[in-house]
């Protein structure tokens, strides 16, 4: 592969506006890429301080610091914000970033629309966290927000309506977005067989959140009729079923999670290959595995209701899907360590968060096919065992990713190298805190403590403390890896523009940093 | 090498069996599932330990062979990268192999799932019923029903910042005031629904959960081997006070259960005759005290000053100072459209008397009523006239439907 970089005297007035007007006006995809990003960065201590909330009311039994109502608030918000506000934006920052990049595109397809998905977030998120600052307190009712228990809550409902449609509008734009540019914007030769495994996974999960988003909205909008407009969807006085609002929300909700996973899987098969020097194994089945995970999670959203009280088939038929998702999920694993196996591989930060997401994503997973066998699922249903399950695979999981990828192309964006040894000791520090917080909630859960409460018994009081220590360790570790970023952007050992020995892609033909314009004429893809 | 990369996973694969095994022996109650008492229940833990192994030894298989690589194909080490990136072959074995483990594990799974659904051939039948935040139980062959919520005293103590040790619980948060009572070697069914939000009623030593939702009644049985105590907890989010509504089962022998039935329709008698009767301002308040205690205080709190913004107080309201029959509607009925709930059926006549009196003497408040029991019956008499005139507006919807 190679770049042809042509110059043009007539582009000057392409260079970014000066000052706070650059940020607001930006069509470019690397500023916005930059916003994303760094809008999810702060979200994740917002997100982070209210679990610490949480873990240090359970630090030991009993209720010291909190009111149970505002500790159901924070559980509730913080599943909200580590979602919408922290994952899906870093995963939409980084395809910003990389997508066009990685085709040989000069940008999104669709530049003013991607702008204006971007400046919805910040918006939609003040609303939403405004809520915790009225009278009748943030929302309470668990981020799945089951009725009828959410239609208790106060006005400030209305709010987080509002604030879901508005994140809900943000997600579809910017999946459109992603969708119209891999389609429209591929440099010639490169076709999709050959595009790196991060843009087919974003492709995938970009046709998950068109599809299943506006199932979301047309839940919560059904919420919010109940609530205020005498409609009886979900109430059975009125003839309606809360059970339906779980079938609905569950249709968009297991999706959902393969959204807050796919792109992280798409992470890892580009960082393995570059560190271990050797190419993928098995790209197509990779392709395939993805495209199976993303139909199958279509068709196992009831594994999340098995107490309440289906019909046996039902059972019997969510259970056998939820087991083959299992399947696609192991030949990824699979393929991962066929990678690196007779690689010659070296561990710099990224490669260590990359295999460090491999291990403990498969300890998530594993613990997902337990959760799949449906007799003991109802006894693991709604306590610390999921809890941990959905921790494993989302923190250590999706989080690792996107700090491997972080770490990865830091080098790419500012054109320094991070400080490596931080890097190692960030590695190092989160991956034994995140296992001190999340190990022991398999345990207390299985020996039955139940999930979203403030207060316990005192048998759980010695992993919960354990646990306590973990989050309080595994936060302030995330202050390194600000520190990081803030040391690269600010300079450093300048970057080459391959950066990593082994690494293979567009992306890495061009310039480090990045300019701020890139294939402004389409590469030659062999 | 290949040799003793078979070593290394036989090694690994044995520690993974063995030290669970060991941890799980010797901390049995806080870090894993309970064998429980029923025979659904050892199914479903040997389920639990099955599919708990095969995970094992499948993590362990793909970390010894991923940690063997890590060490020695580094770069360090000198290795040199191999060119291969693809096998068709190995992809159908690594996808027709967990195919096939898990067809394996789907087989007995289903087996008990069918076991768990049939709730055919039982011999008695709990209605139970969940409130925010306690439980109703209703035995319907024997017209037996009461409450259950939290210990008075574990109440007091989970208070914030209430000072109170609670290492001296030796239960804490898993005691109630009425345990639900059942006798052993019966095949019992329960009836699950709620009155107002999802709730699910959780006993893990009979592996029994199930969601209670308003307006639906679901279905669970279980048959208890040994006679004992056995804890819950309510698993389903169901607002303020959800990690406070434990449920507490005492399994009895038949002569025993038999006893208990005896006794508590000795009580029945005993609670009917004292609605008949007049009682003290002294008594009615003293009484009407215990009943703020277990289904007030939550919400509008230890001095009835309420939560500012959420619960409003009793001291000095209007409710509490004015009309005695605003007051009735308002315990009654409950308010609609906030968490305040209609108590008509959940206390009966002598309670609601004596509840009512002691807020309208409490907290400050001085109006110096007394309600009987006779007051609060002549209250829903009156109503029940008032409806019939009416076009019939009821509040209180029946359980109508099944799923």
């Amino acid at each position: 592969m190679s770049t042809a970089e042509a110059h043009h005297d007539d582009h000057d007035h392409h260079g970014p506006a000066p000052g706070f007007k650059r940020w607001l006006y930006t069509t470019n995809h690397k500023d916005i890429g930059t916003m994303y990003l760094l809008f999810s960065l702060i979200m994740f201590f917002v997100g982070g301080a209210m679990a610490l909330v949480i873990r240090a009311e359970l630090w030991t039994p009993g209720l010291q610091i909190v009111d149970p109502m505002f500790f159901n608030s924070m559980t509730t918000m913080h599943a909200i914000v580590m979602i919408f506000g922290v994952v899906m934006p870093a995963f939409v920052g980084l395809a910003n970033w990389m997508i066009p990049m990685m085709l040989g595109a000069p940008d999104m397809a669709l530049p003013r629309l991607n702008n204006w998905s971007f400046w919805i977030m910040p918006f939609a998120f003040t609303v939403m966290l405004s809520t915790l600052f009225m009278d009748s307190g943030g929302p309470a009712g668990g981020w799945t927000m089951y009725p009828p228990l959410t239609l208790q809550m106060g006005d400030s409902f209305a709010f987080v309506v509002f604030a879901i449609h508005f994140l809900g509008i943000s997600s579809v734009m910017g999946s459109i977005n992603i969708v119209a540019t891999i389609f429209n914007m591929r440099a010639p030769g490169m076709t999709m067989m050959k595009m790196p495994l991060f843009v087919w996974t974003w492709l995938i999960t970009a046709y998950l959140l068109i599809a299943t988003i506006p199932v979301f909205a047309g839940a919560v909008t059904m919420l919010l009729t109940d609530r205020y407009f005498g409609t009886s969807f979900f109430s059975a006085a009125g003839g309606g079923d809360p059970v339906m609002y779980q079938h609905i929300f569950w249709f968009f909700g297991h999706p959902e999670v393969y959204i807050l996973i796919l792109p992280a899987f798409g992470i890892i098969s580009s960082i393995i290959p570059t560190f271990a020097r050797k190419p993928l194994f098995g790209y197509d089945s990779m392709v395939y595995a993805t495209a199976s995970i993303a139909f199958l999670s279509f068709i196992v959203w009831a594994h999340h209701m098995f107490t309440t009280g289906m019909p046996l088939a039902a059972e019997l038929f969510f259970m056998f899907s939820t087991m083959m998702i299992s399947v696609p999920t192991g030949v990824k694993v699979f393929n991962w360590v066929a990678t690196m196996w007779r690689g010659s591989m070296t561990f710099e930060t990224p490669m260590l968060f990359a295999v460090g997401f491999v291990v403990m994503f498969t300890i998530g997973g594993l613990s997902g096919l337990m959760l799949a066998i449906t007799p003991a699922d109802i006894q693991y249903h709604d306590t610390y065992f999921v809890v941990a399950h959905f921790h494993y695979v989302l923190v250590p999981g999706a989080i690792f990713s996107l700090m491997a990828a972080t770490y990865y192309w830091m080098p790419k964006w500012t054109g320094n190298m991070y400080d490596e040894k931080l890097g190692k000791i960030h590695f190092w520090v989160s991956t034994i805190f995140v296992n001190l917080l999340f190990f022991p909630m398999h345990f207390v859960g299985l020996a039955g403590m139940p999930r979203r409460i403030p207060d316990y018994s005192l048998q759980f009081a010695d992993w919960n403390a354990i646990a306590s220590i973990g989050a309080f360790g595994f936060g302030f570790a995330q202050l390194i890896f600000v520190w990081v970023i803030i040391k690269c952007y600010r300079g450093g050992e300048k970057a080459t523009d391959q950066v990593w020995e082994g690494a293979d892609g567009l992306e890495w033909t061009v310039a480090s940093p990045a300019p701020y314009h890139t294939f402004e004429t389409a590469p030659e893809i062999k | 090498m290949r040799r003793s990369l078979l070593r290394a996973v036989m090694a690994v694969v044995a520690c993974s069996l063995v030290l669970p095994s060991l941890a799980l022996a010797g901390y049995g109650d806080t870090i894993d599932m309970t064998t429980g008492v029923t025979e659904i229940s050892r199914s479903v833990h040997s389920l639990h330990r099955t599919i708990f192994y095969i995970c094992c030894i499948i993590g362990a298989g793909v970390f010894a062979v991923m940690f063997y690589s890590i060490f020695a194909h580094r770069k360090s080490r000198g290795a040199k990268p191999a060119t291969f990136h693809e096998s068709t072959t190995v992809e159908i074995i690594w996808t027709i192999v967990p195919f096939a483990i898990l067809i394996g594990m789907a087989w007995p799974a289903a087996k008990v799932l069918i076991k768990m659904e049939d709730f055919s051939g039982s011999e008695m039948t709990v209605k139970i019923t969940g409130y925010q935040w306690r439980w109703h139980y209703d035995y319907l062959d024997e017209d037996i029903q009461f409450y259950s919520q939290l210990d008075a005293a574990h109440n007091a103590a989970r208070q914030r910042d209430s000072g109170v040790e609670l290492e001296q619980f030796e239960h804490y948060l898993k005691e109630v005031d009425n345990a639900l009572v059942l006798p052993v070697g019966k095949k019992i069914r329960f009836l699950h629904t709620a009155a107002d939000v999802i709730h699910a009623w959780w006993v893990p030593a009979l592996a029994v959960k199930k969601d209670a939702i308003p307006g639906f009644i679901n279905e669970n049985w279980a048959k208890i081997d040994e006679p004992g105590i056995y804890r819950g907890k309510c698993a389903e989010l169901c607002g303020r006070d959800h990690g406070f509504m434990p449920v507490v089962v005492r399994a009895l022998p038949q002569d025993e259960y038999d006893a208990w039935v005896a006794d508590k329709k000795a009580e029945a008698t005993t609670a009917k005759l004292d609605a008949q009767r007049e009682w003290s301002h002294k008594e009615l308040v003293a009484t009407g005290e215990g009943v703020y205690q277990r289904n007030c205080v939550g919400c509008h709190q230890a001095e009835g000053q309420g939560i500012p913004g959420m619960f409003p107080a009793i001291a000095g309201s209007d409710v509490a100072n004015g009309s005695l029959e605003k007051h009735l509607e308002t315990v009654l009925h409950g308010v609609g459209d906030s968490p305040m709930q209609a108590y008509s059926t959940r206390l009966n006549d002598s309670e609601l008397a004596a509840v009512i009196t002691f807020q309208r003497n409490a907290f400050g408040n001085t109006t110096g009523d007394t309600i009987q029991p006779s007051d609060v019956r002549s209250y829903r008499n009156g109503q029940m006239q008032s409806l019939a005139t009416d076009t019939g507006y009821f509040s209180n919807f029946n359980v109508t439907g099944a799923n």
